[in-house]
């Protein structure tokens, strides 16, 4: 894979005004937000096309630290912002940063209806199965039987699958990964922002601090290396039998479909209602 | 030949028209009865000019693509009833945080709750002012006749553009839904008023940082001044600070880019209070049957007058003090359980009767009920 350089990503973080940063040791949104500026990099863009909107927790804290428009807004309502932005400013390439808390519970209904509505508009889940900011709660993605501060006795309800509920959904582009996979990360962020519609990137993240010691995993490189284990290739995925999958998960593009754009079909809306207009019949 | 201005509307009709006069490029709602027609209205409109209009999930979503927009530099709307005023409450917050123009249409129904759907009613005056949570500084308008709709939108984009902050058009259900001829103002007679836009080099640049006028300017989302806006309390430079003699005086200058304004902001019409023994003071519906008690009263020799309040917050309370000095009683109808009265109360500070004149059962005080009222003193 084709290596950035490094005084490129240097040069498009907030590096003399918000290092250094707020998350725990052993966190993986360092790594994702490594991984969101090299494809940036990558991509093209130049600073001021880019405009990165979060929610609130941990992952709410993502985008101060890279030096382009940057907007941390109110819980689970990243996309609602990242909505009007859109639709305001059509060329800007927008890109939601959300957890699972944020993205699938508080905000569960605005990810449906985006993936619905289809705007050109980029969504990083980023899933450490707990809330971690506010002290290890149960989330709509801890496993059945997992500890949390609030299910001392094991979760009871089931989990979403993200990628699964965005794809049912409408969501042009869903793709998973893990931060042990950091190319796979940084390939898929990238493909993901080029990808007409909306798109989704679900990325397995480790909170050591709450999830982990909650439920007694070693340290948080054991977690990684529960995700390097644990991750399977959509490729791999498909011969695999149901009980094979059995502790597994699937990993890489998931779904990619090209599907109406809502930019387009607005176009055209305006169109038909100003040729409407200027034939009295509106 | 001057095109022939008038029209037959309904308030909610003129709330569009204003706003389209006010230059509204982006309107974002969810329906909800009795403001559904602007949103309707909206939708025909707005994409034959090329412009944003999009029916969203919920009202928080709503009011959030409006604050999304706003940063990206357009004029945007929402309108909403009760129900949906009260789920747009933690973006209105962050709006007055992160000092965001937008403008909020609020027709008032029946509530609390559900409440009373197709009803008038007035009971979000003390919710417009403080609904979010925190202390925080707030504009509220509200428009007795469908004139006024038109007129006070117009007044609500400008002061959202001009302070930075979100404003709120109270209006209720019967001047909503009330048809009356209107006399729209020629485009050229209308003042519009567009925010302040950075004009020092990008690397200068403080986003709220501000002079004078307490007012910091934003720059619009993708014009090369790349920033941080958060709903957390923030230092010069958009991001985030605990440090005491940060967050004291942010807040200190929330209240003061508002607070200094209160004259500017006064917006009252007063009808015979010259010679005048009694005052109403009414606003919003309530004013219309004032108004008529007013005239009424006069025909049977009372001395009576009405002060009406356009802009409900901040409070006008200069022009209410000079209503009240003086005066043998004053009397406040509302649709609610006396929500401005409290305010007139303290104004007055115990110098004159002050009368509350409550109703909450969906319908109108009529004139006669107030004159009633005031024929008891």
């Amino acid at each position: 894979m084709e290596q950035v350089n490094r005084s490129v990503v240097y040069d498009w973080l907030r590096h003399d005004k918000k290092f250094p940063h707020v998350w725990c040791p052993g966190c993986g949104l360092g790594i994702v937000l490594g991984a969101l500026v090299r494809a940036l990099v990558k991509s093209g863009l130049s600073k001021d096309e880019v405009v990165l909107v979060s929610g609130i927790g941990c992952s709410g804290r993502l985008p101060v630290y890279v030096d382009v428009g940057s907007v941390h807004t109110t819980h689970g309502r990243a996309l609602t912002f990242a909505t009007g932005i859109k639709l305001a400013k059509p060329e800007l390439t927008v890109i939601t940063v959300m957890g699972d808390g944020d993205a699938l519970a508080i905000g569960g209904n605005h990810l449906i209806h985006a993936a619905r509505r289809n705007l050109d508009i980029m969504a990083i889940i980023i899933n450490n199965q707990n809330y971690g900011m506010t002290g290890g709660q149960y989330s709509p993605t801890t496993p059945l039987g997992a500890r949390a501060s609030t299910a001392l006795c094991g979760q009871i309800e089931p989990p979403f699958d993200v990628s699964v509920l965005c794809s049912a959904a409408g969501a042009a582009f869903v793709a998973r990964s893990t931060v042990y996979h950091v190319d796979q990360t940084e390939k898929l962020v990238l493909q993901a922002m080029t990808h007409p519609g909306f798109s989704v990137v679900e990325v397995l993240s480790p909170c050591y601090t709450n999830f982990g010691r909650q439920n007694v995993l070693g340290s948080h490189i054991e977690m990684m290396k529960e995700f390097k284990k644990s991750a399977v290739p959509v490729s791999r995925w498909e011969q695999m039998t149901e009980t094979e999958r059995e502790g597994f998960f699937v990993t890489d593009v998931l779904v990619d479909r090209q599907l109406p754009r809502y930019l387009d079909s607005y176009r055209a809306v305006c169109y038909t209602a100003a040729r409407m207009k200027a034939e009295g019949k509106l | 030949m001057p095109k022939n201005r008038a029209r037959l509307l309904q308030g909610n009709e003129a709330i569009v028209l204003g706003a389209l006069a006010a230059g509204c490029n982006f309107f974002a709602g969810y329906p909800i009865t009795p403001s559904s027609e602007i949103m309707e209205l909206m939708s025909r409109e707005l994409p034959a000019h090329g412009d944003v209009f999009i029916q969203m999930e919920d009202e928080i979503a709503s009011l959030g693509a409006c604050v999304g927009a706003s940063l990206a530099g357009r004029k945007a709307m929402t309108a909403t009833s009760g129900p949906g005023f009260s789920l747009m409450q933690e973006n209105l917050g962050y709006a007055c945080i992160t000092e965001v123009p937008v403008v909020v249409v609020n027709v008032m129904r029946g509530g609390p709750s559900t409440g009373l759907p197709t009803n008038v009613a007035q009971g979000d005056v003390q919710q417009a002012r403080w609904g979010t949570h925190g202390d925080h500084p707030g504009i509220v308008l509200s428009p007795a006749t469908v004139s006024e709709c038109f007129d006070l939108t117009v007044t609500a984009f400008n002061h959202a553009e001009r302070f930075r902050t979100p404003v709120i058009l109270l209006a209720d259900e019967m001047v909503a839904h009330t048809r009356e001829k209107v006399v729209l103002p020629e485009p050229d007679e209308i003042d519009v008023i567009d925010r302040r836009r950075p004009t020092v080099p990008p690397d200068w640049y403080l986003p709220y940082k501000t002079d004078g006028s307490l007012i910091p300017v934003l720059a619009d989302l993708g014009k090369g001044y790349r920033y941080h806006v958060t709903g957390m309390v923030h230092d010069e430079r958009g991001f985030p600070t605990r440090r005491p003699d940060e967050v004291g005086p942010f807040l200190s200058r929330l209240f003061g880019k508002i607070s200094r304004q209160f004259g500017y902001l006064e917006n009252v019409k007063s009808f015979y209070l010259e010679d005048a023994e009694m005052v109403v003071i009414a606003y919003g519906c309530m004013a219309r049957s004032a108004r008529a008690a007013v005239r009424m009263g006069r025909e049977r020799g009372m001395k009576l007058g009405l002060l009406q309040l356009m802009c409900l917050w901040p409070f006008p309370r200069r022009p209410v003090s000079e209503a009240l000095t003086g005066k043998r009683a004053a009397i406040v109808p509302e649709l609610n359980m006396g929500q401005l009265r409290r305010e007139v109360l303290r104004v007055n500070d115990g110098r004159t009767i002050v009368l509350g004149l409550s109703k909450t059962d969906g319908t109108m005080i009529d004139p006669d009920e107030i004159l009633k009222r005031l024929r008891e003193v």
